[in-house]
């Protein structure tokens, strides 16, 4: 279990590293090891184990989050963190009629965990009985409880002056207040979440990807969604002390959002994401341990901000610097095999592949700027497919190669084209130019074995005369 | 407390004004995003104007200058376009984006306002959240008959007037845009091909959304905002179908919650003992939430309740055509001399559950108790026999349910053992028109696949019905 492990390694970690000599906390993030250094040097073990714990609730919201996302319900969250203002307010006002202890942690969480879980069947209730969809549902349930919550809270401020400032800290979070058995009790609400969540790894991912194949097997996905919001519910529960209402949330939403970016498979975003949101919550209580007046659930967001901008500019699978890379990638490479085929064709009436063309006559053949033409050629030229005489580009022997390729592979799609889709001669050129550089060797086998079997096939090293001929001579 | 005029006009009367104009202008441009399925917009962008708020106010210094609302606005709509951005280019799907956005730009004006606390300035997050509805004062007036005078009206607080502005505007847009928001938000396809600009308008409706909002804010705070944003529209959705009476309805259940809500949080401890008053935009949000349950449960049209009945009332008039059916077959088989009498009321309504799919006992004994009170059965010595009349309705009935077999078998293909149970379910749907269309004619066969003969249309029936 990593949760566990990482809250081990914490202790550990806390405890064995030597007193740093950082005095001068700012409101700047200093590095880990600093982090660290300052907490054994100021708190000691008591921060330790804040931070642990925050560290857990950034995994257990992480890995819970994962689901939330891929069933398109990350807002349920939201309602959900607000529904439990009416349960703390609650669970206070009975506590004190009843003559416990209102401010037991326990007590407040299991009031807030008993609203959460009535906001959850609100929300399922509201869509299943009316005609109200589900998003105007989670804005219902999102406001009016968190209103009937501040309905209470004003009563409560009015009975007993001192007692409310005690759950105002549950609406923004507040660490620095927190003892080391709540912080226990979070980490365990928070571990009990991330253990529920594997062991319905397979439940939860079927129907996430697909409910109504999960239907038919005869699971209940309404139950299954229902645990899925229970899930969600104790993960902000937990985070209510830490993060606050109103922002844990964000932990649910910004750690699986982020690690969508890196990864297309379920068990790696779910990791990644419990990555990110241990390292969000880390740093965001190290922070708070470090400076008092910084709210550490702010902290905690931005820092998984900082993370889902960074996943969404450079994650390699979805990022959008790598995918804008790939795009310029493939333009090029579209533009060189085309220019590739225009230097062929330009020497097939010579019969030599030998015959030059300078960049003018490229651009002439393709309708291209000069400036692509000559981009074009470059690439090829440093590709050691063509070579430079005298101002003229010439195919070396890999380059006709390569050429005879592309226009065999141009000239088949078009045949193709004519042959079995119906086109006009006339208009596969545009067409096959388009398609031909995403031709799998599958593919061209198999148009190549269906023009066999009709006794069609282009030759491979000289072309083809009628088809592709004409669709040139038009375009020229 | 007792009622006084001029604690009224002073203290209750402007915070009257100004959570109904905030609630009906939300109710009013609630309804949009209801309808486009865009109810958390107001969420996001109440949340994400928080940095924009305290950026403005710790420029400007002071709450009661425009920058704040400003400010508010600006990063309101800044949240609607990064949104955007996210769901379009980076491909996150679309509640999760509003979430990153929002909790993102919250968390930055949270850790502002905690900065700005530090430093000793008036604004917290109490205000905002939960807003000052028990603080606008009007201290103009001094009694009903001042209200006369012109310069008390000059003197109305800032929140209202600026709420009064802010409720015409909306108005007036929604008046100006009608045309392009109800097609926008019922048919996409349709608005593009008549050259609406459906990206102009999403943007229009988000800058109103983040106008009302803040506008609404420092009055009411930002529950109150979210909730009235789409409890009215959620509750009016419930009781009509068409644009215009769902804006009216909404703006009225709006001033209703603000009125009641503020009511009950003013007076209602009082009433009930208590000292103290609590907090008015919560309880206003409560009766929202309040109104959305009364007519999820009571609407006449597709409320819980009335959506009950008549699906209660639908399956008696099965229940009793079936049994009714069941009886006719019965007179068949002792008329060809298979049964000596018809049966006793006890195996009549048990042969009737075991047959009519879904149909209780009880539901089964309602049926019976059905036709005896409207004459098509009588009893008779124990025995149910059909009326006349009843008898002429069954025969209609069986005739549809074997024209309707005769139809799937001959005319569709469908093996014969198998369209039994269609048959059962068409037959009370058949019209005497699309009986008529179902009969295969004078010369046709007037027997069905299991051979029992098609009773015979009653002439005078058809013609009352085409």
């Amino acid at each position: 279990m990593t949760g566990l492990g990482h809250l081990a390694l914490a202790h550990v970690h806390g405890a064995a590293r030597p007193r740093g000599s950082l005095t001068d906390v700012g409101v700047d993030l200093p590095t880990l090891g600093e982090v660290f250094d300052v907490m054994t040097l100021r708190a000691g073990h008591n921060a330790a184990v804040v931070v642990a714990g925050t560290t857990m609730l950034g995994i257990a919201a992480g890995v819970v989050g994962v689901f939330a996302l891929l069933r398109r319900r990350s807002l349920m969250g939201d309602a959900l963190a607000h529904a439990t203002l009416p349960g703390v307010a609650g669970a206070f006002l009975v506590a004190m009629w009843i003559g416990l202890d209102a401010r037991s942690m326990p007590l407040l969480l299991a009031g807030a965990a008993v609203a959460g879980v009535i906001g959850a069947a609100s929300v399922q209730g509201i869509v299943r009985f009316s005609r109200i969809r589900e998003d105007a549902a989670i804005g219902i349930v999102l406001s009016v409880f968190f209103g009937l919550g501040v309905v209470m809270l004003s009563y409560i401020q009015r009975l007993d002056g001192g007692a409310q400032g005690g759950l105002s800290r549950f609406i923004f979070g507040q660490t620095a207040a927190m003892s080391r058995e709540n912080a226990l009790l979070m980490a365990g609400v928070a571990a009990c979440a991330v253990a529920a969540a594997l062991l319905l790894f397979k439940q939860f991912r079927l129907v996430c990807f697909d409910a109504d194949y999960a239907r038919s097997l005869g699971w209940s996905v309404g139950g299954i969604d229902l645990l899925m919001m229970a899930l969600v519910v104790l993960v902000t529960v937990a985070g209510l002390q830490a993060v606050g209402m109103l922002l844990v949330v964000a932990l649910l939403i910004i750690p699986p959002a982020a690690a969508r970016f890196w990864t297309d498979r379920l068990w790696l975003m779910t990791a990644a994401s419990a990555a990110i949101g241990g390292l969000s919550g880390h740093l965001g209580a190290s922070a708070s341990a470090l400076a008092p007046r910084l709210p550490t659930g702010a902290v905690i967001v931005l820092a998984a901000g900082v993370i889902f901008l960074f996943s969404m500019t450079f994650a390699p699978a979805r990022g959008l610097a790598p995918r804008a890379l790939r795009h310029l990638k493939l333009r090029a490479q579209v533009g060189r095999e085309h220019a590739l085929r225009a230097l062929y064709e330009l020497a097939e009436p010579q019969g030599t592949d030998e015959a030059g063309a300078t960049v003018g006559d490229v651009y002439g053949a393709r309708q291209w700027s000069e400036g692509s033409a000559r981009s074009a050629l470059r690439g090829l030229r440093s590709r050691g497919l063509i070579e430079m005489r005298n101002g003229e580009a010439a195919l070396t022997e890999r380059g006709a190669e390569a050429a005879r390729r592309v226009t065999r592979n141009h000239r088949l799609w078009e045949e193709y084209l004519v042959r079995y889709a119906d086109v006009a001669p006339s208009h596969v050129d545009r067409s096959a130019d388009m398609v031909e550089h995403a031709l799998s060797p599958e593919l061209i086998a198999e148009l190549e074995s269906a023009l066999r079997e009709e006794g069609r096939l282009p030759r491979s090293v000289h072309p083809i005369g009628r088809g592709g001929g004409d669709a040139q001579g038009g375009k020229r | 407390m007792s009622f006084s005029a001029q604690e009224f006009l002073a203290i209750d009367l402007p915070a009257l004004l100004a959570a109904t104009l905030a609630t009906v202008s939300c109710a009013l441009v609630g309804s949009f995003l209801v309808l486009r399925r865009q109810s958390l917009m107001g969420d996001a962008i109440a949340h994400a104007a928080l940095p924009g708020i305290v950026i403005a106010f710790l420029i400007a210094g002071t709450r009661a200058s425009p920058a704040m609302v400003l400010g508010a606005a600006a990063a309101g709509t800044l949240a609607t376009v990064l949104i955007e951005a996210l769901r379009r280019a980076a491909r996150v799907e679309s509640q999760a984006s509003m979430g990153v956005v929002f909790s993102i730009m919250f968390a930055a004006g949270v850790l502002l306002l905690e900065q700005a606390a530090a430093r000793n300035i008036d604004l917290d997050a109490d205000c905002v959240l939960y807003g000052q509805l028990e603080d606008i004062l009007w201290l103009a007036p001094d009694g009903f008959a001042s209200l006369l005078d012109p310069s008390v009206w000059m003197a109305m607080p800032r929140e209202v007037v600026t709420l009064a502005i802010v409720c015409a505007a909306v108005v007036a847009l929604i008046a100006l845009f009608y045309k392009e928001l109800k097609i926008t938000s019922f048919d996409p396809g349709l608005a593009t091909t008549l050259g609406i600009n459906s990206s102009a308008v999403h943007y229009g409706l988000m800058a109103a959304t983040a106008l009302v909002v803040v506008a609404s804010f420092e009055a009411v705070g930002s529950i109150l905002v979210i909730a009235m944003l789409i409890c009215p529209a959620a509750a009016a959705r419930m009781f009509t179908d068409r644009l215009p009476s769902q804006l009216f309805v909404s703006a009225t259940l709006a001033a209703l919650a603000a009125i009641a809500g503020y009511v009950l949080a003013g007076f209602g401890p009082i009433w009930l003992g208590a000292e103290h008053s609590l907090n008015a935009a919560g309880m206003i949000a409560v009766v929202g939430g309040a109104l959305v349950g009364l007519a999820i449960v009571g609407s006449p049209r597709h409320g819980a309740i009335a959506r009950t009945i008549r699906r209660r009332r639908l399956s008696l008039r099965i229940a009793r055509e079936d049994l009714l059916g069941l009886l006719y077959r019965f007179e068949e088989a002792t008329d060809r001399g298979e049964r000596e009498v018809g049966p006793d009321q006890e195996s009549a309504l048990r042969l009737l559950v075991r047959l009519a799919p879904g149909a209780s006992l009880k539901l089964a004994r309602r049926a019976m108790q059905c036709c005896l009170r409207d004459g098509s059965l009588r009893l008779d010595g124990g025995r149910l026999v059909l009326t006349e009349a009843g008898r002429a309705e069954a025969r209609r009935l069986v005739r549809s349910h074997r024209l309707w077999e005769r139809y799937l078998v001959q005319e569709l293909g469908q093996r014969p053992d198998h369209v039994h149970r269609t048959a059962m379910e068409l037959e009370h749907i058949t019209s005497p028109a699309m009986q008529q269309e179902l009969a295969p004619g004078p010369e046709g066969p007037d027997r069905d696949p299991h051979d029992r003969p098609i009773p015979p249309g009653d002439p005078s029936e058809t013609g009352k019905n085409t």
